[in-house]
Formats: structure tokens, C-alpha cells, sequence
């Protein structure tokens, strides 16, 4: 059979789709997650840095506060409240609530305000604003 | 025009991957599982920003800790899993996909096992 070249979704945002808040937060959410993802072996490294302790945790230390380092736990944990807020928002539509277009406008734009939010509130308990 | 799925199959909804809605759900149940963890767990680890290996040991060695971060991990490297598949299943054809859900199958079981080794490590040993 003769595959004619289409294109395909994510690649049809842009030339052939307008983007719009809810396909551009779709594929955010699945673009956090992988990013979430890749973070998570980060977590396994951080968990086997601190039980060897002594040098392997300072090798840890080291690269977790380097600017790359420092660039990467603020890109996970952005995505991480984002992917957060927005799968809760999945799992209202999963239980049939807010599926009527006003409403997953409202929600997403909610999620957005949400995101930055709070990203910047567990950065300010990181860098110890509550002490 | 009489169906012509077989009564059986139709009964057992397992459709002709043999699964079902097993995956659909598992992603759900994870997903519950996280969005009442991650919380607890950004505040933990915000809370432990630039802090030495003593003091995260300690904080990782308390029973609590211990026990809802080994949950944490377990949700977070199975929720991956499953989410990661789907990405690779809609985006990457041919056989770079078998490779791919192999490889993601493996390390997320590895990066699972290797946590939960490190938390029980630091929990017993402290």
C-alpha cells in the first residue's frame, strides 16, 4: 500500500493548525512529562548520591550547583507543578467534568496562573523565605 | 448486519491487544497516587536544597520520610513507564520503537530498584 506523506500530529500545529491554549497544553503536558521523566532518574542519582554519602554525594553536590545543574531542577520542577496542576485538570475531564469549551479554557488558563504561582512559592521555600 | 465480534470477546472487553483498559487505568491510579505525593515531595526537597549529605540522610532516614518517598518513587518511575510508551507508541515508528520501549521499560525498573535500594540503605542504616 502507497503511504502518502501526511503529516501527523504534533507537526500539523503551526503550518496546517492555529495554535490554541488546548493543544498547545497538550502537548506541554506531554513534553513536562518526559522532562519529569529524565528528572526522575536525576531522583534515583540524588537517592544513591546521599546513601553512598562522602564523595559521591559531593560529586552530586557539585553538578546539582552548577548553573547546568541549577538550570535543570528549575526546568523539572516547573514542569512538575505544571504537569501536576494540569493532570489533575485530566483527571476532572477523565471523570466528565469540564469538558464544555468555556470551561477547558477557564481551566487551563487557571492551570497557567497556578503554574507560575507556585513554581514561585516552592522556590521561595528552597532559597529558605519561611526562615 | 449481525455483530461480528465474537459474544465472548465482546464480554471480556480485552480487545485484541489481550489488555484491555489495563494501561488506561494504571496511568489514572498512578496518577491519583502522585497528585497526592508530588506535593508532599516538592516540599520535602525544597526543603532540603542545598543541604549536606548528614543532614538530607537524616531527613530521608526518618520513618515517614522513608516509607512515603519509597511510595514517591515506585508511582513516579511506573507513571513514566506508562506515560513514556504512549509518547514513544504516537511519535516513533519502526525499530527504534522496540528499542525504545525496551530500553524505557528497563530503565525505569532500574531507576525504581536503585531508589528504593538507596531509601532502605539510608533508612537502615541510620
Amino acid at each position: 500500500m502507497a503511504t502518502p506523506k501526511r503529516p501527523l500530529s504534533p507537526f500539523m500545529i503551526g503550518p496546517y493548525y492555529r495554535p490554541q491554549i488546548t493543544s498547545m497544553m497538550s502537548i506541554a503536558h506531554r513534553g513536562t512529562g518526559v522532562l519529569i521523566a529524565l528528572g526522575a532518574f536525576g531522583l534515583a542519582w540524588w537517592l544513591l548520591a546521599a546513601s553512598l554519602g562522602g564523595e559521591a554525594y559531593a560529586a552530586f553536590l557539585a553538578c546539582a550547583s552548577s548553573p547546568l545543574g541549577k538550570g535543570a531542577l528549575f526546568l523539572v520542577s516547573a514542569a512538575l507543578v505544571y504537569h501536576f496542576l494540569n493532570g489533575i485538570r485530566h483527571l476532572l475531564w477523565d471523570a466528565g467534568w469540564g469538558f464544555e469549551l468555556p470551561k477547558v479554557y477557564a481551566s487551563g488558563y487557571t492551570v497557567l496562573v497556578l503554574a507560575v504561582l507556585l513554581t514561585a512559592g516552592l522556590w521561595w521555600l528552597a532559597l529558605g523565605g519561611a526562615a | 448486519m449481525s455483530e461480528l465480534r465474537n459474544p465472548l470477546a465482546r464480554a471480556k472487553g480485552l480487545g485484541a491487544a489481550k489488555d484491555g483498559v489495563n494501561h488506561w487505568w494504571a496511568q489514572r491510579v498512578s496518577a491519583i497516587a502522585l497528585a497526592l505525593l508530588a506535593p508532599w515531595f516538592a516540599v520535602f526537597a525544597a526543603g532540603l536544597i542545598g543541604a549536606d549529605g548528614e543532614t538530607v540522610r537524616a531527613a530521608i532516614a526518618r520513618p515517614w520520610c522513608a516509607s512515603l518517598l519509597a511510595a514517591f518513587v515506585v508511582a513516579l518511575f511506573w507513571h513514566a513507564r506508562l506515560g513514556l510508551q504512549v509518547v514513544v507508541e504516537d511519535y516513533i515508528h519502526g525499530w527504534m520503537e522496540l528499542v525504545l520501549q525496551l530500553l524505557i521499560k528497563f530503565a525505569c525498573a532500574l531507576g525504581a530498584i536503585v531508589s528504593l535500594l538507596a531509601i532502605g540503605r539510608i533508612a537502615f542504616t541510620a
